[in-house]
């Protein structure tokens, strides 16, 4: 190799160029999957050894219970029961927010209409209302859906509202230049482009819809998970609560399942960071 | 009849007139350039062409079909290149697919805006822009943001795409040689918003930077642009 040493400058230390930014290899080989199911285990293992019946059952308590409430059918029932009603309420609530976002975001009368008033709307506590909705709607499955219906709408409109609100003008014009009149704005530009900002909102609603159902059911009900857990509570028996608690754990996590899908499948145009 | 006819338009901007009375007729067919100082309204009036801004006074006549390419590509991010070069159009995929063909690009038509690079990007957006067949073809600075060398063949595509569709092409930008290189005709708006000079360019096709007579109408209309012409071997304006 010929240098040409023209100063008498000493050659600097060199490092290969690949190992600079080289992704740590810990767990890398795994599928994704697989770890990100890893940190949850490793929580049951310790909660195993140190659990005790009394005061918190340990997982293999929790799943005898869960089987023996399978058995019997009781645990479906139940089962079934929260996930209706959250079904029921998040496509309310979904609904309802997407039409009020794009009624408010496309139009500046619906803007004027519809946002300060759902603003001061969104201010209000969800779970504050629960008397007044017992009220109105007795004590069946109307209130508990209403209430999740009502606690997903707001996530849902702020995020696609403001997204709506978000889209680059340079793309409408370019849209307009194009050819396409207002329902093609809407349909080619504008409702694409507001579709990041709806699944960060989804997000948010997917969380608070089991929130609101947890309190809802043991204020109030004869069926659900909720129900389930607070007549374990009459009997001290923690391991009926603490599988009331998994079971929604385990729902929440398989919403974020369905969240990342749907990004998956919905946001492919952006080779945004994806994470290191 | 021209393909564009302007009479006495006028655009200000909270009381400062950026347009102040511009009469012009392009030609069917014909390739203007408009050259200026940034800010001197430009943009404007190839805005008010595009019918992006009804603001003007005056009388505006521009053709029905007509397309633009702008400084950035504004693709849309979540169509895929063929989609987007057909926006707006109804079963026009066959002519979408023969215009990415035109542009060389036919490989690219499934993929995404973001995977393209800046050259790409702006190919597609001549191709979204003539596979409407325009009667005028409004350019805003659509080399601007592109690197020396991808400039350099987006001029031979463009020459060889206008040569075959023929539209009207209204060519705004700061770019002395860019003007003289691919237009028939220059204009210069002066900052007083009125076009100060109005050019043929009497320059045989094919020619380049050392055809006699273009260093002359360089050195003039940079004159009329306000720069100095600098010693011989620098460039200016680039």
């Amino acid at each position: 190799m010929a240098l040409t040493q023209a100063t008498g400058a000493a050659a600097p230390p060199l490092v290969d160029a690949s190992a600079i930014h080289r992704p740590r290899t810990l767990l890398v080989k795994l599928p994704r999957p697989v770890r990100r199911a890893g940190g949850p285990l490793l929580l049951l293992l310790l909660w195993q050894l140190l659990g005790d019946g009394r005061i918190l059952a340990p997982p293999s308590a929790v799943l005898a219970a869960g089987w023996e409430l399978a058995e019997t059918g009781e645990l479906g029932v139940h089962l079934l029961a929260s996930l209706t009603r959250v079904a029921q309420g998040l496509a309310l609530g979904i609904a309802a927010g997407v039409l009020f976002a794009v009624l408010a975001g496309l139009f500046r009368s619906g803007e004027d209409l519809l946002d300060s008033s759902l603003q001061i709307l969104r201010a209000l506590p969800t779970l504050g209302l629960l008397p007044l909705v017992i009220i109105w709607f007795g004590v069946g499955e109307l209130p508990k859906v209403a209430l999740v219906a009502y606690g997903t709408m707001f996530p849902v409109y702020i995020n696609t509202y403001a997204a709506i609100r978000g889209v680059d003008a340079k793309h409408v014009e370019s849209g307009q230049t194009f050819g396409l009149g207002r329902a093609g704005l809407i349909r080619h530009v504008i409702l694409p482009g507001a579709v990041p900002g709806f699944l960060v909102g989804l997000r948010f609603a997917l969380t608070s819809s089991w929130l609101i159902m947890i309190i809802a059911e043991q204020l109030n009900a004869t069926s659900g998970i909720g129900y389930l857990m607070n007549q374990a509570q009459s009997w001290y028996r923690t391991d009926i609560i603490v599988l009331g608690l998994l079971i929604y754990g385990v729902l929440g996590l398989g919403a974020d399942v369905l969240v990342r899908f749907l990004e998956r499948r919905l946001l492919t145009w952006r080779h945004g960071f994806g994470g290191a | 009849m021209g393909a564009v006819v302007a009479e006495n338009v006028r655009r200000s901007f909270d009381g400062r007139e950026v347009l102040a009375g511009i009469d012009l007729t392009i030609g069917p067919g014909e390739f203007v350039a408009l050259l200026g100082r940034s800010g001197s309204g430009k943009s404007t009036l190839l805005r008010a062409m595009a019918g992006l801004d009804s603001g003007y006074t005056g009388r505006l006549r521009v053709p029905g079909k007509r397309s633009v390419v702008f400084q950035e590509h504004r693709l849309l991010p979540w169509k895929r290149v063929l989609d987007n070069v057909t926006l707006g159009l109804r079963n026009a995929t066959a002519q979408g697919r023969a215009a990415l063909g035109e542009v060389g690009l036919a490989q690219h038509e499934r993929a995404w805006p973001v995977t393209l690079s800046g050259g790409e990007a702006q190919r597609v957006a001549l191709a979204r822009a003539l596979v409407r067949e325009p009667d005028l073809l409004l350019l805003d600075e659509p080399f601007g943001a592109l690197d020396a060398l991808t400039r350099i063949r987006m001029h031979a595509l463009l020459q060889e795409l206008c040569g075959k569709h023929e539209p009207a092409v209204f060519l705004v930008t700061h770019d002395v040689d860019e003007a003289i290189l691919l237009a028939s005709r220059v204009l210069v708006l002066s900052a007083n918003g009125r076009l100060a000079l109005d050019l043929p360019v009497d320059l045989p096709a094919g020619r380049d930077r050392g055809t006699p007579g273009f260093a002359a109408l360089r050195a003039r209309l940079l004159t009329e642009l306000g720069v100095s012409e600098e010693p011989a071997g620098v460039s200016v304006a680039r």
